[in-house]
């Protein structure tokens, strides 16, 4: 089909001097792409479109119109008064140490499943495995009532227990995601050659040595794609702020906007600004680590 | 600490002349040293309690729970109440059947559509065209947001009186204009498109990663018999992308198993969009909890999510045991 279109393309990319390689244009699959593409820019398009709107050009003009100012209101507002910028910073607190979290633990678990022969070294890696995969909703319950059930001194948390801390949901969130961090950095520590420590342990090196000197520094591009896809996973948590955290002023921004949802309910210029704040930061991280997230997500999927 | 490690070393290891290291199973495990002993189940040991204490303890506590009967309070009111749980979720909880259909219907529509499309996307952008880089990122935006707010985003599209939908359907503002995710006969059906934004740019994702994976001497071959490019791709390129197509069978399950985040940012998961996992949720975080029969919600979701897991375990550590 392509081929046909290009031969009789009248187009001046048609009409241009082949150069060599390519005899096919593809031009029914652009055509495809291009609307497909279209499609897939639209909701996100009209988000942005509506957040850069003052509420009062769209209630004079209607939501379907280009008339009005367009400015960056909505977003000082979210900022300020919807209370983003200390959603923003709770998710901070809770994304930063549990990845940290994550990546430390799961590069321990991996080297010791992986460059150690022991007899469980298998079945702790499958069990590791399987707990990522589990849907969370199954140890919901169990965990809220564990952290409820969990007294600490008031000094500590206001709630007398778990519930409503930062901390529980740092330690749930880097036992979930461990699984998948060991597995992955399992296969990585594997595909490393043995001979490595081998040599290492010729001069004397222990576990400990084989770890941090040798094994770490090569799996440096390992953790870059583990690290940015933990960062991405874990900022968009809604699921576990949800169940432990009470106050609204303590959740992070990925689930703080439901409850945006009500409150600005005939405000939808100012919840589209909300979700396009919180759309940045990924935004940011897709744009400077593109390669590295893809190259987490496709990481763990290569050893099927 | 080098020279302390340089003593605990055993002298079979130090020998100049034995040298080479025997790299048969175990070997390595008799030749640590106490220290290393120590270090290594410092390593296995603080994960692996994180592990059963975060995530196996409380999956076998949904377990029992789900055969108990308790309001959540005092755990001293915690009560057996054998399969009772089981029988009212079963028979007369109004929720519960819809929700099985539900999660159903979420995973043969990302199995027949969003799945197929994403597929699709990849081979037509592995062709090497021009402008593949910028179609491919386009595609996999999505996959970059949550699906809490995925949820907001297309809200904003499907609401009735202000959403783009309705406008371009030319429905805004009259009464033929459709609450897409407030109207309980189409609000699941506007959900798995949102959620298909999502799912088939990340099974375009793995595919692209797995097409380039496969040898181009595989499709030459086919080529030089005479097969055209469907075939080459069905009988020759698909088979050989085995192990994606295992990973992407199993995400796929799973994820319309999990499927929570953006029916409960919609509507909390009732009108329409019952799924098992945000009935569990609701038992739990009710006015009057009802942890038994959340819990077995809970572990009929567990339950149907362990074969997914069973068969992709299976498949990945199955090779590696007979090694």
């Amino acid at each position: 089909m392509s081929t046909t279109t290009a031969r009789t393309g009248r187009t001046p990319a048609a009409a241009a001097p082949r150069s060599g390689s390519r005899p096919k244009r593809h031009y029914g699959t652009h055509i495809f792409l291009a609307v497909m593409a279209v499609m897939w820019l639209i909701p996100l398009g009209w988000s942005l479109f509506t957040a850069l709107r003052p509420v009062d050009s769209t209630n004079q003009y209607g939501y379907f119109s280009f008339a009005g100012d367009f400015n960056f209101d909505n977003f000082a507002q979210a900022w300020t008064q919807g209370g983003f910028s200390t959603y923003f910073w709770n998710s901070v607190i809770i994304t930063v140490p549990a990845v940290l979290l994550t990546l430390f633990l799961a590069s321990l678990m991996a080297f010791a499943v992986s460059r150690v022969n022991w007899k469980f070294n298998i079945t702790l890696l499958i069990m590791f495995t399987a707990g990522n995969l589990l849907p969370p909703q199954v140890l919901a319950a169990p965990l809220f009532e564990m952290a409820k059930h969990f007294e600490v001194p008031y000094s500590f948390s206001d709630s007398g227990n778990m519930l409503n801390t930062y901390i529980i949901v740092i330690a749930v969130n880097t036992a979930f995601q461990m699984g998948f961090c060991t597995f992955v950095l399992s296969n990585y520590m594997k595909a490393l050659s043995a001979d490595l420590t081998e040599a290492a342990l010729v001069d004397g090196a222990g576990i400990w040595r084989q770890y941090r000197e040798i094994i770490m520094p090569l799996c440096r591009p390992a953790f870059a794609a583990l690290g940015t896809l933990q960062v991405i996973f874990i900022y968009n948590d809604y699921f576990w702020p949800l169940i432990f955290i009470q106050s609204g002023n303590r959740l992070p921004i990925t689930t703080a906007i439901n409850n945006l949802q009500g409150e600005f309910l005939s405000n939808y210029n100012l919840l589209a600004a909300g979700a396009v704040i919180t759309v940045i930061p990924t935004l940011v991280i897709y744009v400077l680590l593109q390669r590295q997230f893809v190259a987490g997500l496709t990481l763990g999927s290569s050893k099927g | 600490m080098s020279s302390t490690a340089q003593e605990l070393i055993p002298p079979e290891a130090r020998e100049p002349g034995n040298g080479r290291i025997r790299r048969a199973k175990g070997g390595r495990v008799r030749r640590l040293s106490g220290r290393d002993k120590l270090v290594l189940s410092l390593m296995v040991g603080i994960p692996t309690l994180i592990e059963l204490t975060l995530v196996w303890l409380p999956t076998l506590m949904s377990v029992g729970l789900s055969f108990t009967r308790w309001n959540g309070l005092d755990l001293g009111n915690i009560r057996p109440a054998g399969t009772d749980n089981y029988q009212f979720i079963s028979q007369d909880y109004p929720p519960f059947w819809p929700a099985v259909q539900h999660n159903m219907l979420w995973l043969l529509f990302l199995a027949l559509i969003a799945t197929p499309l994403g597929l699709l996307l990849a081979v037509l952008l592995d062709q090497n065209i021009r402008g593949s880089r910028i179609y491919q990122s386009i595609f996999f935006a999505p996959v970059m947001l949550s699906l809490a707010l995925i949820g907001i985003i297309w809200q904003l599209f499907y609401q009735r009186d202000n959403g783009l939908l309705n406008f371009l359907l030319g429905t805004a503002g009259t009464p033929q204009a459709v609450d897409w995710f407030g109207d309980s006969s189409v609000n699941i059906w506007a959900a798995l498109v949102a959620a298909t934004w999502r799912h088939a740019g990340y099974v375009m994702l793995l595919y692209l990663a797995g097409l380039k994976g496969v040898d181009p001497t595989l499709k030459e071959a086919a080529a030089i018999d005479g097969a055209n490019a469907v075939q080459t791709f069905f009988r020759v390129v698909f088979p050989a992308m085995r192990p994606i197509n295992i990973v992407i069978v199993v995400i796929t399950i799973i994820e319309s198993l999990r499927a929570f985040d953006v029916v409960y940012v919609i509507n909390r998961g009732t009108n329409g969009l019952e799924m098992l996992s945000a009935l569990v949720i609701q038992n739990l975080v009710g006015e009057g909890q009802v942890i038994g029969v959340g819990s077995a919600l809970a572990v009929v979701l567990l339950v149907i999510s362990l074969v997914p897991i069973v068969f992709y375990l299976s498949r990945t550590f199955g090779k590696e045991n007979k090694a």
